[in-house]
This record gives structure tokens, C-alpha cells and sequence, in this order.
């Protein structure tokens, strides 16, 4: 068994734990940062990345597939796809970047250690790996233990059932697919095997997809999942799997591989958490204003205290414990966080919906009145914001179109910055881009948009 | 299509301009005949400025607060038909018209686009607003990061920028000016400069007070006077007329004894034009009233106090003085005092400094009336007591003819059966 110490031990290299890491390491903390997996967490390995590598490759497939029936005049021959050497590209891209995580950590002078953490008292940690034990005794610990798919007891994963980690390494494109549960996860790899030819069946227990975004915002996604081909069962509860059939309330599906997207629980169980007695909101580790638990000299961060379960909150949680450890004056005073749901077309939220804020109104600009949204054949979408009546501060900025994920900048600068509808209005956007769109939603609220 | 210009019209004798303070229209408007246009300032009135023409306003001459010279071209219209201006390109503001389609008949017509309906929800023009209880304030990360850094609670930092958010320059004021340190429970210092800008009446007051005290030399003597009988008198002509007549206050019974004092020193009932080095002592004695209005302060004049009976004086008091609260006052009520009375009433004070109404050269301010203990010579008595506070241009009122002026007033106003005795 061999001894460390150090001055700040992070548990899980995902993106809280290793941004938290390097940061802490350019602070000249001495920092560890354990995982049992290659750093990066879920988001770099079975996560963000590789479901984003996929969608394209989808994507790409697809727009070959549609190209022959389109306006361009473009004449193809029908595409086809070995899914395991998109898979073997995908890793390449997630060997990339998890080394070059690992490369930034050492660079930072954080120390790696790979293995199973668990603590032993709220200053130790015993990390196991193959048989071998480690204790670490650190001054500060910070909990980056993440999350995990949830899996419902009527269709454990293995065999045909699968979570998001197995159906982003598919050797072969399923004929059918069944996914339960139309969150964005869910409808992401859905979207993506649809385009690859498969014959897709979503399974929403609400009354419609992607049930925490209004509406307005997800009926664009709605419609596109229509245009390919994939079913919808809203109001439908998945019953069970068997000889090739999914089970509902409302009848069987035929589903050759069923894929589970349910949501995700913290990952709090096996770590020792328990042993702790930390005081817990739900199933989330409660937390102050610099992440700090119940406990002196532990904190959490990301994933396990809770929503929104999104790799850049991680992030800057990881980045803001560093610095208050390093006695730097931070707290959690972010005033938005942006979310992106990479459905088609894609899906960016940030800050308030309408109607979340009392005197709050909203305005929205269509794509169909934006030229390069016409030029990239998909004038489907809009852009909206959200603002008080009183003095026009922006609270909330949504979106819905193609390629609309590079705006979640746009948004939650505006929205960080304390912006105004008048800022907005009277800063040039580019043209011909989407971006004009959020321009002119502002001008419309202030009652003279140019282009509608 | 022509353009009409509307000038700023004679709005009254003597006035060569007009401070311009009220655009009652827009760039764009269509108006008719007979709607107001813009309000101008003259010598403490506000005169509305009608449209002669139906058209669209083309082009408004001038900003809030200008001094417009009377004559001068105040807004141009667009008018169906030929306009005042003969030459349209002259004004630049004017569309121009495209060369070849100038004869068409529909360029005639009056552009459409006003009548478009608007889409449904526009946010109304955003006024500064108290922050509310539990928004956070609007700062830039950078802002609440050195904020925090410094302990400063952005709460209390008032913000200049839009929507009152916060920015460095705030912080470096709020620190300047030794903001309060966050978790002090201290009042915070307002470092927040309202800008007014001084126009209409207050500009004309201002310019008013500022000859007033810079050309005449003042003097003030302040004077007790013992108002028992007079207050007996006037209470029992109340009780007598009450149902007939207006209710009398102390101001018709001080005028009658102005009247009676000038009579014995013309040269207090004057105006003196001090650049031509004449003073004008006129036989009528034109009564200015100050008058606390809702614009600030006016001087109706009361004409011929001398040729009118107690409860005239009071009545033509009362119109007047309401008259200038509404607004309605015409110019010519404003102008030809001869003297002041200046009256602060129960807020009347000990003494006061009035300040002399220029070209006049005297002020008879009316102090608070309380009861007193006065000595009679074996013991004090509560007495009603009223000080009178007056001002004289010491360039042409001696010091000894201002205190007789004084005297004579307290003697009236102590006897006040003297202010009935003719001849």
C-alpha cells in the first residue's frame, strides 16, 4: 500500500474534476485527481463528444442519402456505411482529446492517479486498482464523481437493451430501434441512427418530446423527426423487451435494439458518500455558494449536486473551487447557464423561458425571414428573447434551427454581460448569418424589426 | 406638394423671441389646421403655436430650450398643393422627389404607411427603475468578480448604464466616493447627480432673480406690527358679508395701505429704467401679487388697486392668482407692476429678504402672523404680531424715505380706520 498526501484530491477527472484540476495546479496547489477511467469523464468518452461524432457522421450519411432528391441538382448514388470504422474514427477523436486532457493536467502539475476512490474519513481516500491500494490524505477534497444512466428495472441494460455508452459503439446500424424516454439524449442518437437508415420508435411517458422546453421550441424538432421517418408515442409507458418487441401500454413495438435514456442519477453510491453523512438535496449532495458541502474541506461540483447536469457547469464549478481553495474571493454567481440539445434542428436555451419571470414579454424572429438560414436549406426555427418590461434587461434568450448550438455564445454573453434589448438591437450582426436573427428578435420587441 | 413654413408668431407686445419648450408634434405627424404644433415661453407665459395648414410635419426647427426669435421659422409642413416656401429643394429636410416621377398624381398623396398595424407585443420605452427587491443587480462578470474581490455588495452600487447596470466606472465612484463595505448595515451615499436642465419658467425666473440682484443695490428693513385691530376689523366685515361678498384676507387691506403710503412717496410706486437713468412714477398703483404656481413663481398684477374697493381687490386677487396656477394667465396680467407684495402665509417665517421685482423698485414682504407677549407698560399681553419684511432699490430710495415708507405701512395697518379716511 503506498501513502500520498497532498493539498487538494479531486475524485473523477471528468469535466469538473479536471478542469478543477489544472486550475488548481496553475494556482500552485498540490493537487491529485483520480479515476478509475481515462480522464475526461462521461462528456469526453461516452459522452458529449463521441454522441456529437455520430451525429455527424449521421448527418453526413444522411444529407448523401437526401442529396439525389434535393433542389441542388446534385446526382448521387446511394451512400452506405461501415458504423464500425465511424466508431473507430469516434475513438480516435475521444483518444485525442482524453489524452490531451491528460497531457494538460500534467502540465498543470496536477498528479494522476488511476484507480476506484472510496473515502475512509473526510481527509482520506482509499483508490484501488488491480488489487493495489493507494491512500491519499489531502486537505481538501472535491467530489467529481458524476452520473450514470438510470435503468429501469423492466429492461436492465445488457444484450439488445442498451444505455447511451453501448449505442454510441454500435459495429452495426440496427434495422429497427426502439428509445425510450424522449429527452435530449434520447432523441440526439435517435435523430442520428434515423438518418443512418434506421427505423426509429421513440417512446415519451409525457405528452410530447423533450418535455422541460415549451412548445414552440420543440415543435420544430417534432416536425423534422416526422420528416425522418422516426415515430413518436407520446403518453406511452415502455412495458418491456422481448424476442424482438418492445412492450407498451399501447401495444408492442418490433425494436431490434432498444436504447434507454430515462435520465441520469448521481453518482454518489460506492464512493464512501454515505459514510460521510453529507447532507443531500434529493439525490444530490447539497451545496453552498462555493460548492463546499456539509463537510469542512469537501466539496462536490458537477453532475452529483444536481441540475442542470451539463459538462460546462461542471466547469466552472471546478474552476471557482480551485480559486476559493487558493483563498481567492469567488462564489457561484453565474446568472445563466446555456443548454444545447444537438437534436435536428438544434435546440439552445439560456436563462428564462417566457412566462418563467413575472413582468417579462417576448419576442421572436422567424429563420423563414433569414437569408442564410433560406441559403443552407433550412429556414425552419427561431430565435427569441426574453426581457423585463420595466427597464429591457434580457433574462432569457432561446433558439430552434440548424446549426444554432454556435449562438449559445452569443446568448449567454448577452445574458452574463447584463445586456439590454437596445444593446443588442444596436450592435451590428453580421450578415449573412443566423446571428441576425437574435438582432432583429430584439428589434421586434422594440417595435421596429427591419426584415419583418 | 408644397412646403409651408410656420413662423413664430407676434405673441405680444414687445416680445422679440420666445423660448421654445414644447414640440406638441413629430417629424412625420399629420396635422390639421388649428392643431398646436409646439409650446413657446414669453415673459412667464406659455403660448401655444397653432398649425395655419393640414399636412405632415416635415421638419421641426429647433430644440427644446432654444430661444426662437419671433418671425423665425419654427416647423415646416408638407401640404397637398403649393406651399409658402417656393423653393423645395431649398429646405433640406424635404424628401426628395424622384425627378422623373414628379408628375405622376400619386406622389401627391400622402404616404399610406402610417396606417400599417403594428405586431402585437412592443416593449414600451424603458424608463430608469428602482431596482427591484431580489433581482440581482446588472453587472458584467468582470464587475461582480472585483466587486466581491473589494467586499462590496453590488446591491448598493447605484448603476449609470441601461436598466441600471453596473459598471467599472460605477465601482470606481462607489469606492471613490467610500462606499459602505458589504455586511455594514449603514446608509449607503447616494452618488447619483440628476441632470435638470433649466428651461421655460424656470430659466425665466432664473434669468428674472439674477438682474433683480445683480443691477439693484438692495436694502431691507423689517418692521413688527401689531394687527389686533386689524384682524378684529376684517373678522367682523367676514362675519357681515359672508354671504355676499368674498371672504377678505390680509392681503386687500395691505394693498389699500400701499396705495395710502404711496400716495405720500411717489417714488416708491415707480419703475426705474436704469439704463436710461428715468424713473417712471406712475399715478396708478399696479399691484404685483408673487404667486406660487406649480411652475414656479408668478407675479399677476393687480391694475388701478387704487381705483378699487376692498372686496374688488380681493376678488381680482383671487382670479388672477388662479388663473396663474392653471396656467391660463394671459401675458398682459404679467406685466406693468409698479410694487410687490410677496406673501409666504403661515410658512411667512420671521423675516425675510424679498427680492425686488425689476423694473420696480420696491417689495413689502408679509411675514408669519402669531400671538405674541407684548409689554404695555405694566405687563405683557398676547397680541397678534405680523413682521413685514420690505426691500427698496437703494439707488434711488434712501434709506430714511424707505424707513418712513415702513413706518407709514405699520401705522396703517395698526390704525387701520386711517386706511378709510378719504382725501
Amino acid at each position: 500500500m503506498t501513502d500520498l498526501t497532498c493539498k487538494l484530491l479531486v475524485i473523477g477527472a471528468g469535466p469538473g474534476g479536471y478542469v478543477c484540476a489544472i486550475r488548481a495546479g496553475q494556482l500552485g496547489i498540490d493537487t491529485i485527481v483520480v479515476d478509475e477511467a481515462a480522464p475526461g469523464g462521461t462528456c469526453l468518452n461516452i459522452g458529449c463528444i463521441p454522441s456529437k461524432a455520430l451525429i455527424h457522421a449521421a448527418e453526413e450519411f444522411h444529407r448523401i442519402t437526401e442529396a439525389d432528391a434535393g433542389p441542388l441538382g446534385i446526382a448521387t448514388s446511394p451512400p452506405s456505411i461501415d458504423l464500425s470504422k465511424t466508431v473507430e474514427w469516434k475513438d480516435g477523436i475521444v483518444k485525442r482529446l482524453t489524452g490531451g486532457v491528460a497531457g494538460l493536467m500534467k502540465r498543470a502539475g496536477a498528479r494522476f492517479v488511476a484507480g476506484r476512490a472510496r473515502f475512509l474519513d473526510g481527509k482520506t481516500v482509499l483508490v484501488t486498482k488491480d488489487g493495489e491500494e493507494t491512500q491519499i490524505r489531502a486537505e481538501h477534497i472535491v467530489i467529481a464523481s458524476g452520473s450514470a444512466p438510470v435503468e429501469l428495472p423492466f429492461l436492465p441494460f445488457g444484450g439488445d437493451i442498451l444505455s447511451s455508452t453501448e449505442a454510441l459503439a454500435l459495429p452495426e446500424v440496427p434495422k429497427t430501434l426502439a428509445v425510450v424516454g424522449g429527452g435530449y439524449i434520447g432523441l440526439e442518437l435517435g435523430t442520428a441512427y434515423a438518418k443512418l437508415g434506421t427505423n426509429v420508435t421513440v417512446i415519451e411517458a409525457a405528452e410530447r418530446i423533450l418535455p422541460t422546453y415549451d412548445k414552440a421550441l420543440t415543435m420544430p424538432v417534432a416536425k423534422r423527426l416526422a420528416g425522418l421517418g422516426v415515430t413518436v408515442l407520446t403518453d406511452t409507458k415502455a412495458e418491456g423487451y422481448e424476442g424482438g418487441h418492445m412492450q407498451t401500454d399501447k401495444g408492442s413495438i418490433e425494436a431490434e435494439k432498444v436504447l434507454v435514456t430515462v435520465g441520469r442519477r448521481p453518482r454518489t453510491q460506492g464512493i464512501g458518500v454515505e459514510e460521510l453523512a453529507l447532507t443531500l438535496d434529493g439525490p444530490f449532495i447539497r451545496i453552498d455558494k462555493t460548492c463546499q458541502t456539509s463537510m469542512r474541506g469537501i466539496y462536490a461540483i458537477g453532475d452529483v449536486t444536481g441540475e442542470p447536469m451539463l459538462a460546462h457547469r461542471a466547469m466552472a464549478q471546478g474552476e471557482m473551487v480551485a480559486d476559493h481553495i487558493a483563498g481567492h474571493a469567488v462564489e457561484w454567481d453565474k446568472r445563466a447557464i446555456p443548454t444545447v440539445c444537438f437534436t435536428d434542428p438544434e435546440i439552445v436555451t439560456c436563462g428564462a423561458l417566457p412566462g418563467e419571470i413575472e413582468d417579462t414579454t417576448s419576442s421572436e424572429f422567424p429563420f423563414m425571414a433569414n437569408g442564410r438560414a433560406m441559403t443552407c436549406e433550412r429556414d425552419d426555427g427561431f430565435i427569441r428573447v426574453v426581457y423585463r418590461d420595466a427597464d429591457h434587461a434580457i433574462v432569457g434568450l432561446q433558439g430552434v434551427g440548424a446549426g444554432i448550438s454556435e449562438l449559445s455564445a452569443a446568448f449567454s454573453s448577452a445574458i452574463e454581460m447584463g445586456a439590454c434589448l437596445e444593446d443588442i438591437a444596436s450592435t451590428i450582426h453580421a450578415h449573412p448569418t443566423q446571428s441576425e436573427g437574435l438582432q432583429e428578435a430584439c428589434l421586434k420587441a422594440l417595435g421596429h424589426a427591419l426584415h419583418i | 406638394m408644397g412646403i409651408h413654413a410656420i413662423r413664430l408668431p407676434d405673441i405680444g407686445e414687445g416680445i422679440t423671441e420666445a423660448e421654445l419648450t414644447e414640440w406638441s408634434v413629430k417629424v412625420g405627424d399629420v396635422v390639421k389646421e388649428d392643431d398646436v404644433l409646439a409650446i413657446v415661453m414669453t415673459d412667464k407665459a406659455s403660448v401655444e403655436v397653432p398649425s395655419s395648414v393640414d399636412g405632415t410635419i416635415a421638419e421641426l426647427s429647433g430644440e427644446i430650450g432654444d430661444q426662437i426669435a419671433v418671425g423665425s421659422v419654427l416647423i415646416r409642413i408638407e401640404v397637398d398643393g403649393e406651399g409658402n416656401e417656393a423653393d423645395i429643394a431649398a429646405t433640406s429636410a424635404a424628401p426628395e422627389p424622384k425627378k422623373e416621377a414628379a408628375p405622376e398624381p400619386k406622389l401627391a398623396k400622402p404616404a399610406p404607411k402610417t396606417e400599417a398595424p403594428k405586431p402585437a407585443p412592443v416593449a414600451k420605452p424603458a424608463t430608469p427603475v428602482a431596482r427591484t427587491q431580489g433581482t440581482k443587480p446588472l453587472a458584467s462578470p468582470s464587475v461582480r468578480a472585483r466587486a466581491r474581490a473589494e467586499g462590496i455588495d453590488l446591491r448598493q452600487v447605484p448603476g449609470s448604464g441601461p436598466a441600471g447596470r453596473i459598471s467599472q466606472e460605477d465601482l470606481d465612484q462607489w469606492i471613490a466616493s467610500g462606499g459602505i463595505q458589504q455586511g455594514q448595515v449603514t446608509r449607503g451615499a447616494n452618488t447619483g447627480i440628476e441632470e435638470v436642465r433649466v428651461i421655460g419658467m424656470r430659466r425665466k425666473i432664473a434669468e428674472k432673480m439674477q438682474l433683480s440682484k445683480r443691477q439693484i443695490p438692495h436694502i431691507s428693513i423689517v418692521e413688527e406690527v401689531e394687527m389686533e385691530a386689524l384682524e378684529s376689523l376684517r373678522g367682523q366685515l367676514n362675519a357681515k358679508y359672508k354671504d355676499e361678498r368674498p371672504k377678505l384676507t390680509l392681503l386687500p387691506f395691505l394693498m389699500r395701505a400701499i396705495v395710502e403710503a404711496v400716495r405720500e412717496q411717489p417714488g416708491l410706486n415707480a419703475r426705474y429704467d436704469d439704463e436710461a437713468g428715468v424713473i417712471y412714477r406712475h399715478g396708478g398703483v399696479h399691484i404685483g401679487i408673487a404667486t406660487q404656481t406649480p411652475n414656479g413663481l408668478n407675479v399677476p398684477v393687480i391694475k388701478h388697486a387704487e381705483a378699487a374697493n376692498l372686496w374688488d381687490n380681493a376678488g381680482e386677487l383671487a382670479r388672477l392668482a388662479d388663473a396663474a396656477r392653471e396656467g391660463s394667465i394671459k401675458i398682459d396680467e404679467l406685466q406693468g407692476g409698479t410694487i410687490t407684495i410677496t406673501s409666504l402665509g403661515p410658512l411667512g417665517a420671521l423675516a425675510t429678504t424679498p427680492i425686488i421685482n425689476h423694473p420696480e423698485v420696491a417689495i413689502v414682504g408679509v411675514n408669519k402672523m402669531q400671538v405674541r407677549p407684548v409689554w404695555d407698560g405694566q405687563q405683557f399681553q398676547p397680541r397678534k404680531m405680523m413682521n413685514i419684511s420690505c426691500s427698496f432699490d437703494h439707488r434711488v430710495i434712501d434709506g430714511w424715505d424707505a424707513a418712513v415708507f415702513v413706518q407709514k405701512l405699520k401705522t396703517l395697518l395698526e390704525t387701520p380706520a386711517m386706511l378709510f379716511v378719504e382725501g
